[in-house]
């Protein structure tokens, strides 16, 4: 190349050919789904608290909930599409750690049980997994400490 | 013989012959604007297989038997079949020629196998070593999402910069003698790593090998961008493309009017939601060995230049901190 760019100069020339994400488009697209799957989550709150559950069970039911529903349509593709649309709005609910622990274990499914699905079933959950305990074993350690004066 | 034209450019003086070609794409490809181009197009893209590994090679394999019997030959009359794919060891490519009964040379030049394949083919037969040459590349969508990216079901969003792999499998069948296109000059492109370290963004990191290598063909051979009809490049997408084309202006050669990209071809960008293209061996391999061969045989295209470029990507190394190093070959073919 005749006219040589520096690597720094390349990468901001490229800066310039490419296209952004449309960040505002997308957060309200991740803001509306995002949304209505906590209020799907209320309602089974209430549901829940109807049947006769008390606030804490009906909350935790409601995870469990959530979690089956987000494996289910995870297994049946239909997760993929919505999270298409919905970005950040699909992934941070408790679905999206649903399909986070899904869709590595469906994939690896053709190396086996144990090598497969075992092995990698947490491959991308495994971070949210590891750092979230660290994170509550630091906080649980400093609420010890301050509970103690 | 061949002779050496300069520090990457070989002048194949007994020009060998692209005797046949075929392309079989998957679903999503088919139903793209050169549909009518691919001898076969998938009704299912697992192929019947259990793993899309299997899928793959499959494909591969069905593609170069494809090519055989379209040019009337068998096996035993295939000198060497030079073949590669994305995945990790070339499995697409091993398990498809572990049932062939012919000598292989496996490849791996990311999305550059196609012309990498046609380049030593060319060299071989132009040099004496061979008679007849396969040349053999896949790619597919669901065993290179899975090695490279994310599982299928992963709820995520792709950047705008990302490109989509094709399903897809071409294979050229070269013979010292016969009637068609022939390989005239091939141009072998260094490793060039501009630091671009965004693996959604493999445009932009193989542009700057698709420069070098173009500039040295045209400085090499002493041709210019207009004694082609088509320029055609791999996948460099939309992005790749806009920057190549741009950059090609200030080196002093100007591709805009004739340069053609197969990850824009194969795919109707708007309307398939494919963000900047498409990409892979197969890109490469499936249109050049569908489309643009038959635009050849019909003599529409008369003199073409086709580089495929390869990102020589590694996810692990990535993460570790590493740039993506990229590579372009390209061929000339002249009817």
């Amino acid at each position: 190349m005749k006219n040589e760019m520096t690597n720094k100069e390349y990468n901001e020339y490229i800066k310039t050919k490419t296209p952004n994400s449309k960040i505002f488009s997308n957060c309200a697209k991740a803001f509306l789904v995002g949304g209505i799957i906590c209020v799907i989550g209320q309602c089974i709150i209430w549901l829940y608290e109807k049947w006769g559950l008390d606030k804490e069970s009906a909350a935790t039911c409601t995870s469990i909930t959530l979690i089956f529903f987000g494996a289910l349509l995870t297994g049946l593709d239909i997760y993929p599409k919505i999270a298409k649309f919905a970005g950040a709005g699909t992934i941070v609910p408790i679905t999206g750690f649903a399909n986070s622990v899904v869709s590595p274990a469906l994939e690896a499914k053709t190396e086996g049980m144990v090598l497969g699905v075992g092995a990698k079933i947490f491959t991308i959950a495994g971070p949210v997994i590891l750092y979230g305990i660290f994170a509550s074993a630091i906080a649980g350690t400093v609420y010890w400490i301050v509970s103690l004066f | 013989m061949n002779t050496r034209i300069g520090r990457q450019t070989v002048k194949i003086e007994n020009p060998p012959v692209i005797l046949d070609a075929a392309a079989i794409v998957g679903v999503k490809e088919g139903q793209g604007p050169l549909r009518d181009s691919f001898d076969k197009i998938l009704t299912d893209d697992t192929l019947g297989e259990k793993s899309w590994e299997k899928s793959e090679s499959t494909l591969q394999r069905q593609t170069a038997l494809l090519a055989l019997e379209k040019a009337h030959l068998k096996q035993n009359e295939i000198d060497y079949i030079l073949a590669g794919d994305l995945l990790n060891q070339c499995v697409g490519a091993h398990y498809s020629v572990r049932d062939l009964d012919i000598p292989f040379l496996g490849l791996y030049g990311a999305c550059s196998t196609m012309t990498e394949s046609m380049s030593i083919a060319g060299m071989l037969i132009g040099g004496g070593g061979a008679q007849r040459v396969m040349c053999l590349t896949s790619s597919h969508f669901c065993s290179s999402e899975r090695q490279f990216r994310n599982p299928l079901e992963y709820g995520g969003q792709r950047t705008p910069s990302a490109q989509w792999t094709v399903t897809g499998a071409g294979c050229a069948v070269l013979g010292a003698k016969g009637d068609g296109p022939k390989i005239t000059h091939v141009t072998t492109g260094k490793v060039i790593d501009k630091g671009v370290t965004d693996i959604s963004n493999m445009g932009a990191a193989m542009a700057p090998a698709a420069i070098d290598t173009l500039s040295a063909h045209f400085n090499e051979t002493g041709m210019k961008p207009s004694d082609y009809d088509m320029i055609l490049t791999g996948d460099l997408g939309v992005i790749g493309s806009d920057i190549l084309t741009e950059l090609m202006l200030k080196e002093g050669f100007d591709i805009r009017r004739n340069h053609r990209d197969c990850g824009k071809l194969i795919f109707d960008i708007e309307k398939q939601d494919v963000h900047a293209g498409g990409s892979g061996c197969g890109c490469c391999g499936s249109v050049f060995c569908g489309y643009i061969f038959k635009e050849l045989k019909r003599h529409n295209l008369k003199k073409i230049l086709v580089m495929a470029t390869g990102a020589l990507m590694n996810p692990m190394v990535v993460e570790q901190g590493e740039s993506i190093p990229a590579i372009a070959h390209a061929v000339t073919i002249e009817n």
